[in-house]
């Protein structure tokens, strides 16, 4: 379903992502993980079109996400991992939008705006404006709007982020089951290792723009010797703390950025 | 089809529910035109000019227009700091559309507001000659608005940061203001300042709802018509090209 092959992405002299392969295959779920700054979100922006890759091939459901974009897009929903709601809109006219944008037809986008709303709990406040709204109902309706349209493959950019046991056990209730009723392919992102190995069947580690490690969470117990995902994370990655290197990174996109315009 | 329609109500929406900037963005016009109408007017009328009221009128509609249109497509810079532009990025829905739903949402939002300053050039003194010719003046409201919404959306898809908007406030937008000749008549420039006029599509536009509003005008209802059509053209192939090539 997700075919990569020898994905590098630079911003100027930096290499968020280092040739990279890697398989999804149709109907799976699939955990991505690594430390903050490891290159997981700038992979997932290149599968999803926001950005083009410096080199690589890329194959989305068999389509190239830098020459069929648009084919590309209609295949796959994503909720990302910063927020992406009209703040100055309510919750239910942001579903309506995401609606609209998915070709969702109009009945169908009233059951389901409503059933997923009433799921995440946000159905008293739909008519809300999104900014009187607290970071975990944000979330919520974030998510909540990902489950609107049925795509083949769902992209969840650490979804969970701030989110209370809860609505987390909602949501992953809810991934399992469209994976299980209508075969969506899950492509997710997490720091959470419980969560992961609840839930993805496949599992890749990515350090350093690197993948250090792939296969199920039991392989990857087995392979360091370690009794649970975190263990055998750790046993990978290391333990050093990421978040300077990261933020340094970070900057260095942005200077990178500016200067190319 | 549907994409557009839903961006443009997103636009209007928002437009609607922001009563108080709606009231403040109407300060500006009516400090221009009571205090530049009446503080100029008896120099302008001695000069042999006539009404300075009645002759900055349509400037001033023209920038009320510039600057809504404008700084609509330049919401972009929020909607990509907030997030919302992902949203639309990754949707199947061809970056064209987007765009022009965008940009119709802005230009729609830019006519109200100058509808708004109409009425209140209206109490504050502009007699139309006509009023037939008040929906010329619409016509080359929305003109103005859709060129501008479009160079709007080119600058805010251009831009990374909030740093380069006042950038562009500055050396762009009051510029384009000021040499429209909202606030002068066009005869009798130096030469100059005439050639660079030249080039301000808002001149054609100014001139235009002079034109259908006051009467007289200096380049010709047709002409301005004409300008402003080439700028329109130009800004949103400008818009739809740099639309396309944003990355987040």
């Amino acid at each position: 379903m997700i075919q990569v092959k020898n994905l590098t992405k630079q911003f100027g002299d930096v290499s968020a992502v280092n040739d990279i392969s890697f398989e999804v295959k149709a109907g799976e779920v699939f955990a991505f993980l690594g430390p903050n700054g490891a290159g997981k979100t700038t992979t997932i922006k290149i599968l999803t079109t926001l950005l083009r890759p410096t080199k690589g091939k890329l194959r989305i459901d068999g389509l190239d996400p830098i020459t069929q974009q648009n084919e590309v897009r209609k295949k796959f929903g994503i909720v990302f991992q910063d927020q992406s709601l009209d703040q100055d809109l309510t919750a239910l006219e942001n579903m309506q939008i995401h609606g609209a944008l998915y070709h969702v037809p109009r009945k169908l986008l009233k059951e389901r705006s409503e059933s997923l709303l009433k799921l995440f709990e946000l159905w008293e406040r739909k008519d809300s404006l999104v900014k009187t709204f607290s970071g975990g109902m944000r979330r919520r309706l974030e998510i909540a709007r990902g489950f609107l349209h049925s795509p083949k493959i769902l992209f969840l950019d650490e979804p969970t982020l701030g989110l209370d046991p809860q609505s987390r056990n909602q949501m992953w209730n809810q991934v399992k089951n469209i994976n299980q009723t209508e075969q969506v392919t899950v492509f997710l992102t997490t720091h959470y290792m419980d969560e992961a190995d609840r839930v993805a069947q496949r599992i890749a580690i990515i350090d350093h723009g690197k993948i250090v490690a792939t296969g199920s969470s039991q392989d990857l117990k087995e392979q360091t010797k370690t009794d649970s995902l975190e263990g055998a994370f750790l046993a990978f990655t290391g333990t050093t703390i990421r978040d300077e290197t990261a933020n340094a990174a970070d900057q260095l996109k942005q200077v990178a950025k500016l200067w190319r315009r | 089809m549907g994409a557009i329609y839903i961006l443009w109500l997103r636009e209007v929406k928002r437009y609607l529910r922001s009563r108080a900037q709606i009231i403040a963005s109407l300060g500006q016009p009516l400090l221009y035109l009571v205090v530049l109408g009446f503080g100029l007017g008896s120099t302008f009328e001695k000069a042999g000019g006539g009404s300075y009221v009645q002759f900055i009128s349509p400037g001033i509609i023209g920038m009320a227009v510039l600057f809504t249109s404008i700084f609509s497509g330049i919401a972009l810079l929020w909607d990509r700091q907030f997030g919302f532009l992902k949203e639309t990025l990754v949707a199947p829905v061809p970056r064209l559309q987007i765009m022009a739903g965008r940009t119709l949402g802005g230009a729609t939002v830019a006519m109200i507001q100058g509808t708004l300053v109409v009425l209140i050039s209206l109490i504050a003194g502009l007699r139309p000659v006509s009023w037939t010719g008040i929906p010329l003046a619409i016509g080359f409201m929305a003109a103005i608005a859709i060129v501008f919404a479009a160079l709007g959306t080119a600058l805010g898809a251009s831009l990374q940061d909030m740093q380069g908007f006042q950038l562009v406030m500055n050396f762009l937008v009051l510029p384009i203001f000021f040499l429209s000749g909202a606030l002068f008549p066009m005869n009798n420039l130096p030469t100059a300042l005439k050639i660079v006029t030249r080039f301000d599509p808002l001149a054609y536009g100014v001139d235009g709802l002079r034109a259908a509003l006051i009467g007289g005008g200096y380049f010709g209802i047709a002409f301005d018509a004409a300008a402003l059509a080439i700028a329109a053209v130009v800004l949103l192939c400008l818009g739809a090209w740099r639309f396309s090539k944003i990355e987040i």
